[in-house]
């Protein structure tokens, strides 16, 4: 149980997909404009990587490993990843129209972040168990979400700032990551897995 | 945008050098040209596997284009893309193993690259074989001359070495290997790139907004 409570900070905290992997940084940049497109893209984020890498690990487990099919892992993630993020959007759709209407668009968006093919391709290389694939999908989908917040908040202050103008936009958001990753760099050591 | 340059493959590789570098210009695959770029010779080797893949992908789609259902095109796309990053990446496991366990997993990644993605949708799908070669060609020098760039500077700054040989001799600014250090470097070159753009060719400096 303990080592699932390390893992789960270890993968927010410690190694933070954004400031310390630098993965999903296109949507990172994308959805941080607003704190409303911020919280959505969280909260589905979140969902869809834990079931993301529960269904990973299980076709990883029982199809996979018995018939030596490793080398097939990207291929094979990424049709289950944008499968199952296609079939959620299609039910959504149908189910929960209210709920299609205000996260739908993440969803869709999802597709092209990295973090959500990394995730089952460090589980299947880690040898995770099933619950720690979980657990680990989990903690990535938090540290995801904090960072989007962390982000979402210091960029709506920044837009009254007078910014020089080549630093418009882009740039300046690129060394404010800078500097949250440096602050991010006090977690590390603080869990040795 | 992807159509202007129909007739000239010289006008494609520049396009996708400068006029939409991948990385400054369009601000797409930001994530590689932060996390490989700590060293000089793994920003270079991961260029040159984007590289292919893009050429490769951009070649191999124009010439299924006419036989792909529409609705089912982008799922396509996607495996074929797939199928050339898996190829490259044993390949690169099998010749330049230190490499690849530093640079693997963002390697393995480059399936969910959205520039490789967009290229092939926006352009290999309507265009014949040459052109779609030439603008992959562009597109993947595009993406290795900013991973380059960025790698340069980051090497020379974090640990005063070029290729791993020393170069300069006072003490390196460690923060530059860091990962923030990557953050800071694509942030002022791209402020950079918008500069010259505003000062020199009159352009709004605006790069993108970010996907």
């Amino acid at each position: 149980m303990e080592k699932l409570l390390e893992l789960l900070v270890a993968a927010s905290l410690v190694n933070n997909f954004v400031f310390t992997r630098y993965l999903g940084l296109c949507i990172f940049m994308g959805t941080t404009k607003k704190m409303d497109t911020a919280a959505g893209m969280s909260i589905t984020f979140t969902s869809v990587m834990v079931i993301s890498s529960a269904l990973s690990w299980v076709a990883y487990h029982f199809v996979m490993a018995p018939y030596h099919l490793e080398f097939l892992k990207i291929l094979v993630f990424i049709v289950i990843v944008a499968g199952f993020v296609q079939a959620a959007d299609t039910m959504m759709r149908k189910v929960a129209p209210g709920l299609y209407y205000k996260l739908g668009i993440y969803l869709a968006l999802i597709i092209t972040n990295c973090i959500i093919l990394a995730v089952p391709l460090i589980n299947a290389d880690s040898g995770y168990s099933f619950i720690q694939s979980l657990v680990f999908g989990l903690g990535s989908g938090l540290g995801f979400a904090l960072a989007l917040i962390i982000m979402a908040s210091i960029r709506e202050k920044l837009e009254l700032a007078d910014v020089p103008k080549p630093f418009r936009g882009l740039p300046i958001a690129f060394i404010l990551t800078g500097l949250i990753a440096l602050a991010f760099v006090g977690f590390s050591g603080l869990i040795t897995l | 945008m992807s159509t202007a340059g129909k007739t000239s493959y010289i006008g494609l590789l520049k396009n996708g050098i400068f006029g939409e570098n991948p990385v400054f210009r369009i601000a797409l695959s930001l994530c590689p040209a932060v996390a490989v770029t700590s060293s000089l010779k793994n920003g270079l080797l991961m260029g040159i596997g984007v590289f292919f893949v893009q050429t490769l992908a951009n070649v191999s789609i124009s010439l299924v284009r006419n036989f792909i259902h529409e609705r089912i095109r982008l799922p396509a796309y996607i495996l074929i893309i797939a199928t050339w990053v898996t190829a490259i990446n044993l390949l690169l496991e099998a010749f330049a193993y230190p490499v690849y366990k530093q640079i693997g997993l963002y390697l393995q990644l480059i399936v969910a690259f959205a520039i490789i993605l967009s290229r092939a949708e926006l352009f290999a799908s309507k265009n014949k074989l040459l052109p779609s070669l030439f603008d992959g060609l562009g597109m993947g020098l595009g993406f290795l001359v900013a991973l380059v760039a960025i790698s340069f500077f980051r090497e020379l700054l974090g640990s005063g070495t070029l290729f791993g040989f020393p170069v300069v001799s006072s003490k390196p600014v460690l923060l530059f290997v860091l990962p923030a250090g990557g953050f800071f470097a694509v942030g002022f070159l791209m402020g950079f790139f918008n500069w010259i753009d505003i000062r020199f060719f009159g352009g709004h400096g605006a790069s993108g907004g970010g996907h």
